[in-house]
């Protein structure tokens, strides 16, 4: 929490309260072969299977990669060998989706389409290159940061863990189906900030590392902070 | 032995104070632990690690070992290898001095826990007196499940079809099975002796002891003699990249003396180096641990090019020694590497000796193969991580919902 002086800081309507999300990877017992089996397994299973399979990746190479590449555009490229409809699956832009429904929806369409327009060929996976169908639990649990003010945000920022800012940035709009990320309404909800609040919703968080997204808000919130110098992580 | 908050300099005070959060949930649970042995094997290994830990973190957690003679663990011994494909002759006796031995440990043996933790195959059947408790039952497998002996895995289903939930390390191990089964990857310790820091010296002393020369670089593959792990691929394309690049290579692994096949692999390694004194070729005793982690970090670059391979943890080994690996996309090997960004995966020969020579040539690129994979690591596949599944699977048993607010 902040010693500093943070009296000329706009104060919160109500405090923001950091919760931060752990998961857990469990087997549906599913697994297809081709691309009708893999559209008729999506079309039945929970939500969480689809937002496992679209958001894994990300969150398991969330050091590395800036790339948003989802399983099935992997399995369809890679394993099925089907290169145009693995860049049309893998091109779909997630931030678009506010609901998984919907993004399942998209997913599927698109491979419909694909099949409907290629009725000859329908590809198998060789024996061991099956798509194994998983789904995450998701644990939210409260952390011991909260902010009240535009500084203590930031600071807050600065320390959360990674899964404290993949929480409010990404599971809040789309798996709790927020339709926005949880730091842009408190910020003009709570402290009327509508240009910050537009300018971090504006952020494709799915084209950052993990990292580079915790810099850029903090380099990004800094501006609306007059008067103090703050180190932002690269 | 280690405390939870010699970790925090490594991963961080949040993730911590994650675990300690998850730990608060599982007060007044008592998680008990059993499997087959209290010392030797892998299993024993990550318990001796584990529950220490865990009670560290104030949950409740013991361990308890089944007890069975000797003719009871040479069934076992079957039944693991044909767990792993081996075809194995298991007769209807050895099945009954198995189910003998369950039943005369369900008997002694006193079931405590609010949440019974087996380990492996061996106390699997100790399951029939679930029905007499009102605890909950997991079982984790630890071993490669990806083509085990239909027979064989038959009989186990029987018994592992009782539990509340199962536990498996590798998307391919999974089982069609009417229970619900958790995936958990296992991990590495960063503070065992064979990952923690060396100082330079340490590492000097080890490879002079070994009578391994620093003065050009060092290809390392580190694994038992086994024809599954290519050793003979390994010299082939080292022999490749020899043509244009001066360098030296180390196969290094244990695990042969009571293994007649891994004497012979070795002995058909040492052919196949021949005089070269460049290829060196050593079999290292058991509780090598501290040899095997100074060769690794004298390394240029470390291989793994299994054709087969369980998950693969030599490579997270490797990876956390920010070094950069070329190995086979088998087994669990391709969730540890993303291709050029945490390292890189071949198919071939050819393949492998093809991205030596690129990492010999750029060192920068290399460089950054190995910061990238140690944090990948570092992520995913530390003890820690181990610990916030398994805290989370047992916080899980009581729930049915895919999102849960504790």
């Amino acid at each position: 929490m902040s010693k500093k002086n943070t009296s000329h800081l706009t104060k919160a309507k109500q405090p923001f309260n950091f919760y931060t999300r752990l998961n857990l990877i469990e087997f549906t017992g599913k697994k297809a072969t081709n691309l009708r089996e893999l559209v008729d397994i999506m079309k039945e299973v929970p939500g969480s299977v689809i937002y496992h399979h679209t958001h894994h990746y990300l969150q398991q190479h969330l050091y590395l990669s800036p790339e948003p590449p989802n399983d099935f555009a992997y399995w369809v490229t890679y394993i099925l060998r089907e290169d145009e409809l693995g860049e049309e699956i893998a091109s779909i832009d997630l931030c678009e989706f506010s609901t998984i429904r919907s993004l399942r929806e998209k997913i599927i369409e698109t491979i419909e389409q694909h099949l409907a327009r290629n009725p000859e060929t329908l590809r198998t996976a060789p024996p061991g290159g099956e798509f194994h169908f998983f789904k995450t639990i998701t644990f939210i649990l409260p952390t011991p940061y909260v902010a009240s003010n535009l500084l203590e945000f930031l600071e807050a920022i600065r320390k959360i863990s990674i899964h404290s800012i993949y929480f409010h940035m990404f599971e809040a709009k789309l798996r709790l189906e927020k339709g926005e990320n949880d730091f842009s309404r408190w910020i003009e909800d709570m402290l009327g900030e509508k240009e910050l609040a537009r300018e971090i919703a504006r952020f494709d968080p799915y084209t950052f590392t993990m990292e580079g997204l915790r810099g850029n808000l903090c380099r990004l919130i800094t501006k609306y902070i007059p008067g103090e110098i703050i180190e932002c992580p690269e | 032995m280690s405390r939870i908050s010699d970790y925090e300099s490594i991963v961080g005070a949040e993730v911590i104070n994650e675990l300690k959060m998850l730990a608060r949930k599982l007060k007044n649970k008592v998680v008990q632990n059993i499997n087959s042995t209290s010392v030797g094997g892998g299993v024993a290994e990550i318990l001796g690690r584990m529950v220490p830990l865990l009670q560290d973190l104030g949950v409740d957690a013991r361990w308890d070992v089944v007890k069975g003679g000797e003719k009871y663990f040479q069934v076992t011994k079957k039944f693991h290898n044909a767990l792993h494909g081996r075809k194995m002759e298991i007769s209807s006796d050895d099945y009954g001095i198995f189910l003998e031995t369950t039943k005369a440990n369900i008997e002694q043996m006193e079931f405590y826990g609010n949440i019974i933790f087996i380990h492996d195959p061996q106390p699997v059947a100790l399951v029939e007196k679930r029905k007499y408790l009102k605890s909950r039952w997991i079982w984790r497998c630890h071993i490669d499940f990806t083509s085990p002996d239909p027979e064989m895995w038959e009989f186990l289903k029987s018994f592992v079809k009782q539990y509340d939930a199962s536990v498996f390390s590798a998307p391919s191990f999974a089982r069609p099975l009417p229970i619900r089964q958790f995936l958990i990857s296992p991990s590495i310790d960063p503070l065992s002796d064979k990952n923690r820091e060396l100082s330079e010296e340490e590492i000097n002393n080890v490879l002079e002891r070994l009578k391994i020369n620093r003065d050009k670089p060092i290809i390392t593959q580190i694994s038992r003699f086994d024809y599954l792990k290519d050793p003979f691929g390994v010299i082939e394309a080292f022999r490749l990249v020899k043509k244009y690049v001066d360098c030296r290579l180390v196969l290094a692994g244990g695990g042969a003396i009571d293994d007649p096949e891994g004497a012979k692999v070795f002995q058909e390694v040492k052919e196949k180096a021949g005089n070269d004194p460049d290829i060196l070729v050593l079999l290292l005793p058991p509780a090598s641990d501290l040899e095997i982690n100074a060769l690794q970090r004298a390394s240029t670059v470390i291989l793994q090019k299994s054709l087969r391979e369980g998950f693969g943890l030599t490579v997270a080994e490797a990876l956390w020694k920010a070094k950069p690996v070329v190995a086979s996309a088998v087994g669990g090997i391709p969730l540890q590497i993303a291709h050029k960004y945490s390292g890189l995966l071949s198919h071939t020969v050819q393949g492998t000796a093809f991205w030596i020579r690129q990492l010999l040539h750029s060192p920068e690129y290399a460089k950054t193969l190995g910061e990238n994979g140690k944090a990948h690591i570092k992520q995913n596949f530390l003890l820690t991580r181990h610990l916030r599944d398994y805290l989370l699977l047992f916080l899980s048993l009581e729930e049915e919902e895919d999102i849960i607010y504790l």
